[in-house]
């Protein structure tokens, strides 16, 4: 059973992460991610879309026809979001409040649409749901880490505004990291965003390099470093 | 008819049934929502008038009691306007309308200003802003009460010559690298307070033109598709996407 998934999981989270391997959803991405809170917010909302539209697919792929699957899947997808963004807005307005502005920057998405060709049109429900949940989870990580490298940057907190997603409760959350911060304007606005992203997708191709060469060559590790240098 | 025509007539009809039930399921939740979602921006935006005025000082339906403003140059406004007027019995107690600074440091900066009927303003708050993060948008509630320090001022509290930011000789405070923003929206509220002192009258005298929560949740749906009056999240947004 874990034998089927793990692959999938190890995929969704880190070896085919969406937004560091596959740099899919880069739009969304870039725009939201310059706190933790918004960063979350933009996660959440596309796990929830990822779920529902590989499930779906999956559930109709054999009669989709393949020469017009992919407006198909732009139908499926475009239909769900907005059965979810008006169902949110009639029954659940507080949580709409905060995701709602979130949920169509989703249509613009197109790991979703990448992961309905990719694996839910050819894949079971199970799997296919697993897959959206992971390459869901895998997104909001880099998300939210991302969100804080700027919101620490560039605002000197964390968790600002906690409350307008976790109730009044949650304003105690913000962290003040830098007592009398003045701010850096360039980590908040979209360079930093960009640059913020390639650091870390740097981050992640530095940690497979040094991990294939620990895995090839165990032994020989000391000669290794000079050709990585 | 060829093979190939078939086929893709088949696939076209695929597609076609594929469109037709997608199209229905949407307005099938559409229907079934519709209600709920007008029934939660009424809310919202009653909530937004009731930060506004004193709900002990009316007792009107004040969602009700609204009538459409035409462009008015004085408040830089564009487009029809919804005034909200709130009354006690059949006295008036205040108005809260739009009103427009045109000259915020990136863009236009939209208030929302409530006023009693003595002149003086029981609050302003920005519904729309595309002011730089950390700097400018320091006039949105949500990151900094500087908006409040207009509760309760009028035209003659400070006199006319102090409606201006400090740096300018006047009383409010300007933002530490933010200057025009503040200047901006102090300007506006000074406009909203002279145009209501000009008009208050026939801002109450009117008869309500609209009983129809519709007409006053468009003011909000019409403007431009991303701009969403009073959800403060939605205005946090426009930020990202200005930025």
């Amino acid at each position: 059973m874990s034998n089927i998934y793990s692959p999938i999981i190890r995929d969704g989270l880190w070896k085919n992460n969406p937004a560091l391997v596959q740099l899919l959803g880069l739009c969304p991405l870039l725009a939201v991610s310059n706190t933790v809170i918004n960063g979350l917010g933009l996660g959440l909302a596309t796990i929830l879309t990822l779920v529902a539209s590989n499930g779906l697919i999956s559930l109709l792929r054999k009669h989709i026809p393949d020469e017009a699957r992919l407006p198909v899947f732009v139908l499926i997808i475009a239909s769900i979001v907005t059965i979810i963004e008006l169902s949110m807005n009639a029954w659940f307005h507080e949580l709409y409040l905060i995701l709602g502005i979130f949920i169509p920057l989703i249509v613009t998405n197109c790991a979703i649409t990448g992961r309905a060709e990719a694996f839910a049109s050819r894949n079971p429900v199970g799997p296919a749901l697993v897959d959206g949940l992971m390459m869901g989870i895998g997104f909001t990580a880099v998300l939210v880490l991302l969100g804080a490298m700027r919101e620490v940057i560039g605002l000197g907190t964390l968790f600002s505004e906690a409350h307008l997603m976790f109730g009044e409760a949650a304003r105690n959350l913000t962290i003040t990291v830098f007592e009398d911060y003045r701010g850096f304007l360039l980590a908040l606005l979209p360079p930093g965003a960009f640059i913020g992203l390639g650091l870390i997708v740097a981050l992640k191709n530095v940690i497979d390099a040094r991990q294939s060469t620990k895995q090839v060559e165990p032994l020989s590790e000391v000669e290794a470093l000079p050709a990585e240098a | 008819m060829n093979p190939v025509q078939s086929h893709i007539l088949k696939i076209s009809l695929m597609l076609a049934v594929f469109a037709i039930v997608a199209t229905s399921l949407v307005s099938l939740t559409e229907i079934n929502t519709r209600d709920q979602i007008l029934e939660n921006e009424r809310q919202a935006l009653l909530s937004a008038l009731n930060a506004l005025v004193d709900t002990k000082r009316y007792d009107n339906d004040i969602l009700a009691d609204s009538i459409t403003l035409p462009e008015t140059a004085e408040l830089h406004t564009k487009n029809i306007t919804q005034v909200y007027r709130a009354r006690k019995g059949n006295t008036p107690v205040a108005a809260v309308f739009t009103s427009i600074a045109p000259n915020g440091y990136n863009g236009e900066i939209k208030l929302l200003v409530g006023i009693y009927y003595d002149s003086t303003l029981a609050g302003v708050r920005v519904i729309h802003h595309k002011e730089t993060p950390g700097l400018g948008d320091k006039i949105d509630l949500k990151k900094a009460d500087w908006i409040l320090a207009f509760n309760g001022l009028s035209l003659l509290n400070p006199v006319d010559s102090k409606w201006k930011v400090k740096k300018d000789g006047g009383d409010f405070d300007q933002f530490t690298g933010a200057t025009i923003t503040p200047r901006a929206v102090v300007l506006a509220v000074k406009n909203a307070l002279q145009y209501f002192n000009q008009h208050r009258d026939e801002l109450f005298a009117q008869t309500a033109s609209n009983t129809n929560i519709d007409t006053a949740s468009s003011d909000c749906a019409s403007t431009s598709e991303n701009e969403h009056c009073f959800s403060p999240k939605q205005l946090n947004m426009e930020q990202l996407n200005n930025e």
